[in-house]
């Protein structure tokens, strides 16, 4: 039986996950620099070890009220296609590994913003993690659009 | 080429290093027939080819290679003289020697190449009869030089260990065995100083020779110097992988950043001790900074030394005669800089060549040297360099430009009369344009001007062509000095830290509020600066953040792309160097960043993009007024330009650089709407304003079947100013100059002895239009 292994982490109370691949790293970090006139869904750049990193605000893909960023703020690094990029989240969570039977679509009462960000559901003991399409979650200009 | 193993890449690369330097040297021994040193040169470059070559088993290469050294020592011999058919055959071979290296290197074979025809050329041209008399002094004076070393320029010799073994000649050779050679000495006396040495005499060879008179001090000097320079060289420069350097660049980055962040640190400190040593790591950080910068510059001779054998070869398939001259070839610059300018200026060197030098007849016919010039020259300026392509040829053809332009749908007929010779002639570097009457094999080579335009400003530079006719073209290429590293004044506004290059900076102006003070015009701030009216553009609200006020904040008078406008921001903090890092590629929509560097605290910073703020804010909207501004950008000074137009008795001058188009309407083709005069206008309906009613210019209205109109568009909208005719475009000089009280105008000037107002656009604007800029700001924030 096939298995992945997925980070999750937290979003308002929702669990969600993306494939362990694509994670560079995970940190907290407290300063960002605003970017002016950038998509809402830019959280800000800051300086990780001398690269300039972008964080994507997931509370505002996910057609949330943005984060405060005051105080330390919980990244996870993306590889990203090249580039890397930071998903800002509200709490870290376990590496889990999953087996694909637990997987389903995402259910049909799913709609809005995160239905076109998740790619599936994965049943956990007690509660759901919605798996992320990592290109979706990262694009600002989605949300925009 | 990993499979071909060490020996062969390191064989590979030396060749097309060394295959450069013939096809130069070829090409200056055409102009000098009789220098033996270039003769020797070639001879010893194309000699250490075929040996190793030959030592690699590539026959084929070695048999061209040698049929090429044949004909070269049968010259160097003075057997038959340098023509321009031997230089032809020999760029012929080389070219051979050229197309079995890349088939090496593309498939580790030699075999596909055909070197039989350009083996029977060689045989051919060496079997043309010759005039041996007048080939015979040189034979003499050629022979010695058969050991001489003098290499031209450090990557020839650049690798010190070669693993190939080196033909002898390349070899440092005796002092004895060269006075022999050149016939100084007689054999016999420097075996007999030769023993003497063996038998204690402490006295050098050439020592020897002389104080026994057996050899003229000029020629032992002359072996001596010929035996310095290859040690110097050989032993003072190693091949260095770029990959390598450009790891190096970025951590002397890095470490700048670090030691910024240290010396902040340190100062709040404020330990004597400590800051002494912190100072100290900034003077060695700056030091090692610029000598891995140096590691990275290169001559611009670099992509020059290509350059000779391309007009040569061109120059005489079209028939016609050119002098290259090279001026500064010394000038540095960054080697990825290098690499994207070198595709550019071979096109404009050719493109010089193919249109801009005329056949000998035409220029005979109107009086010129029969010889063109084509001049490349490159210097410093102000933190950037130029490259300049000068030809003094027939000069850009404008009519045939600005018809070109009109067929291409790049321009309206009745624009023309009213345009600038220059802004005519920028035209060639619009996309699809080509005004060669005739397509040559020169030409078609899919780099238009356009993308030589394009490449020029990726990188950060500007390009720009003027043209005398019947003396010439000069295309300028501005770049600059590099990419990674800037001076940047950091600048705080609405909390956030900025970064401005300080190239784009002219000066620095707090504002108290009394002495100085930030007035409106209209709506439009603006500051006067010694007398003159600075626009001015807030950087609160460019970024989209919250407006502040006006007092104790400071005014950074910026340039960019040849306008100056003022930035206001909240502070000014110092200078510092930081390193460019590129942004996130979801940013460059924005527009306003140039990039992001990493601040003295570790915060990211963002770079403004100076250019594109002044468009941003006002100054210069749609594409067509960018390239008036990049050619007022290209006068250079800070000079105005002014439009003067008739309105009336009165003369009136609109700043050229807020004119978009200047039109002609057929009279019956003013309609109404409302109580406003309005025309149809590239689908859209453009308000008219007629400036003899706004300045209150009543007269007689000039009959005629069209009117002059002056077109001003922003943000996709354009209102046309009616003037009775346009006069002429001038430099504004600023003396005599006063400030208007009447409605309508900024002021009024002496432009060419006539007294001349000066039209308060926005007003004017305002007066077509009343909700011109309000809309417009909308729509850039939406945009945004």
């Amino acid at each position: 039986m096939a298995s992945r292994q997925f980070a999750t982490f937290e979003v308002d109370g929702q669990l969600f996950g993306v494939e362990v691949n694509t994670v560079q790293e995970v940190l907290s970090y407290n300063e960002y620099t605003p970017v002016p006139l950038a998509p809402p869904a830019v959280g800000g750049l800051f300086n990780l070890r001398g690269q300039v990193i972008a964080a994507v605000d997931l509370r505002v893909q996910l057609g949330l009220a943005r984060q405060a960023l005051q105080g330390p703020v919980m990244n996870v690094i993306l590889r990203g296609d090249g580039e890397p990029v930071s998903l800002l989240v509200d709490k870290i969570g376990e590496v889990v590994d999953l087996d694909d039977e637990t997987f389903e679509p995402p259910p049909d009462t799913l709609s809005g913003p995160t239905r076109e960000l998740v790619v599936g559901t994965f049943k956990l003991d007690g509660r759901l993690m919605l798996a992320l399409d990592v290109n979706q979650a990262v694009d600002t200009y989605r949300a925009t659009n | 080429m990993e499979d071909l193993g060490e020996i062969v890449g390191e064989f590979l690369m030396e060749s097309h290093e060394n295959l450069d330097q013939i096809d130069r040297d070829l090409v200056s021994l055409e102009q000098e027939p009789g220098s033996r040193d270039l003769i020797s040169r070639i001879f010893r470059a194309i000699h250490t080819i075929k040996g190793t070559s030959g030592f690699l088993a590539f026959s084929r290469l070695e048999k061209l290679a040698h049929a090429g050294e044949s004909l070269l020592s049968r010259l160097r011999d003075g057997v038959q003289p340098v023509t321009p058919e031997t230089i032809t055959v020999l760029l012929l071979c080389i070219d051979g020697v050229r197309s079995i290296l890349a088939s090496i290197e593309e498939n580790g074979s030699e075999a596909e190449v055909d070197i039989e025809s350009m083996i029977v050329r060689i045989k051919a041209q060496m079997d043309a009869p010759t005039d041996a008399a007048a080939a015979a002094p040189a034979a003499a004076e050629a022979a010695p030089a058969a050991g001489a070393e003098a290499p031209a320029s450090v990557e020839q010799e650049a690798p010190a260990a070669r693993p190939a073994p080196e033909p002898v000649s390349d070899q440092r050779q005796p002092l004895g065995q060269m006075l022999v050679d050149a016939g100084a000495a007689q054999p016999s006396d420097v075996a007999s100083a030769l023993q003497q040495q063996i038998e204690g005499d402490e006295r050098k060879l050439g020592t020897i020779l002389l104080e026994e008179g057996k050899a003229a001090p000029t020629a032992v000097n002359e072996a001596l110097q010929s035996q310095a320079p290859k040690r110097s060289i050989a032993d003072s420069a190693i091949r260095v992988d770029v990959d390598l350097l450009d790891t190096l660049m970025n951590m002397v980055g890095e470490l700048v950043l670090a030691r910024n962040q240290l010396v902040r640190g340190v100062m709040e400190i404020g330990d004597s001790g400590l800051v002494r040593s912190a100072q100290r790591l900034g003077m060695i950080t700056s030091e090692l900074q610029e000598g891995i910068m140096k590691t990275r510059m290169q001559p611009i001779e670099h992509i020059w030394s290509k350059l000779p054998r391309v007009v040569r070869d061109l120059s005489n398939s079209l028939g016609k005669q050119v002098a290259l001259v090279m001026e500064g070839k010394e000038t540095e610059l960054d080697r990825s800089l290098l690499e994207a300018v070198k595709d550019p200026l071979t096109h404009l060197v050719r493109n010089a060549v193919d249109h801009g030098i005329e056949e000998p007849e035409r220029r005979i016919a109107s009086g010129k040297d029969p010889e063109g010039t084509l001049t490349l020259r490159a210097y410093h300026e102000g933190g950037h360099v130029a490259v300049e392509v000068a030809d003094n040829g027939a000069g850009l053809n404008v009519e045939r430009i600005a018809q070109k332009a009109v067929e291409n749908g790049l321009l309206r007929p009745e624009q023309i009369p009213n345009m600038d010779k220059r802004d005519i002639m920028a035209m060639v570097f619009q996309p699809g344009f080509s005004t060669a009457a005739k397509v040559t094999n020169v030409s078609g080579r899919g780099v238009g001007m356009d993308v030589v335009k394009t490449n020029i400003e990726n990188i950060g530079g500007a390009v720009s062509v003027d043209s005398t006719p019947g003396e010439g073209t000069v295309w300028r290429l501005t770049i600059p000095l590099t990419l990674a590293i800037i001076q940047a004044l950091t600048v705080d506004c609405a909390d956030q830290r900025y970064v401005v290059p300080q190239v784009a900076v002219l000066e620095l102006v707090f504002i108290d509020g009394n002495t100085t003070k930030v007035e409106y015009a209209s709506g439009a701030p603006v500051y006067r600066l010694r007398g003159k009216l600075l626009p001015l553009v807030r950087l609160d609200r460019a970024l989209g953040l919250e407006v502040g006020g006006d007092q104790g904040v400071y005014i950074m008078v910026l340039q960019a792309d040849g306008r100056r406008f003022g930035l206001v921001v909240d502070r000014v903090l110092n200078t510092e160097e930081v390193v460019v890092k590129a942004l996130n590629t979801r940013f460059k929509d924005i527009g306003l960043y140039a990039g992001a560097t990493i601040l003295g605290d570790g915060k990211v910073g963002l770079i403004l993009d100076v250019s594109s703020l002044a468009r941003r804010s006002h100054l210069a909207v749609d594409s067509e007024r960018e390239t008036v501004a990049d050619k007022r950008g290209q006068q250079g000074g800070g000079t105005e330009r002014l439009l003067v137009t008739a309105v009336g008795e009165r003369r009136v001058a609109i700043p050229l650089d807020t004119v978009t188009r200047l039109e002609e309407f057929p009279r019956d083709r003013i309609e109404h709407a409302g109580s406003r005069e309005v025309v149809q206008y590239r689908g859209q309906i453009l308000p008219l304003v007629r400036l003899s009613h706004l300045l209150g210019a009543y007269g007689e209205e000039l009959e005629g079947d069209t009117v002059s109109v002056v077109v001003y568009s922003e943000g996709g909208k354009s209102v046309a100013l009616v003037v009775d005719r346009i006069v002429d475009i001038a430099e504004n000089s600023t003396t005599a100059r006063r400030d208007a009280e009447e409605d309508g105008l900024v002021g009024t000037a002496v432009i060419q002895q006539r007294v001349t107002e000066l039209l308060d656009v926005r007003r004017a604007i305002l007066a077509a239009d009343p909700n011109f800029y309000s809309d417009s700001m909308d729509d850039m924030l939406v945009e945004a």
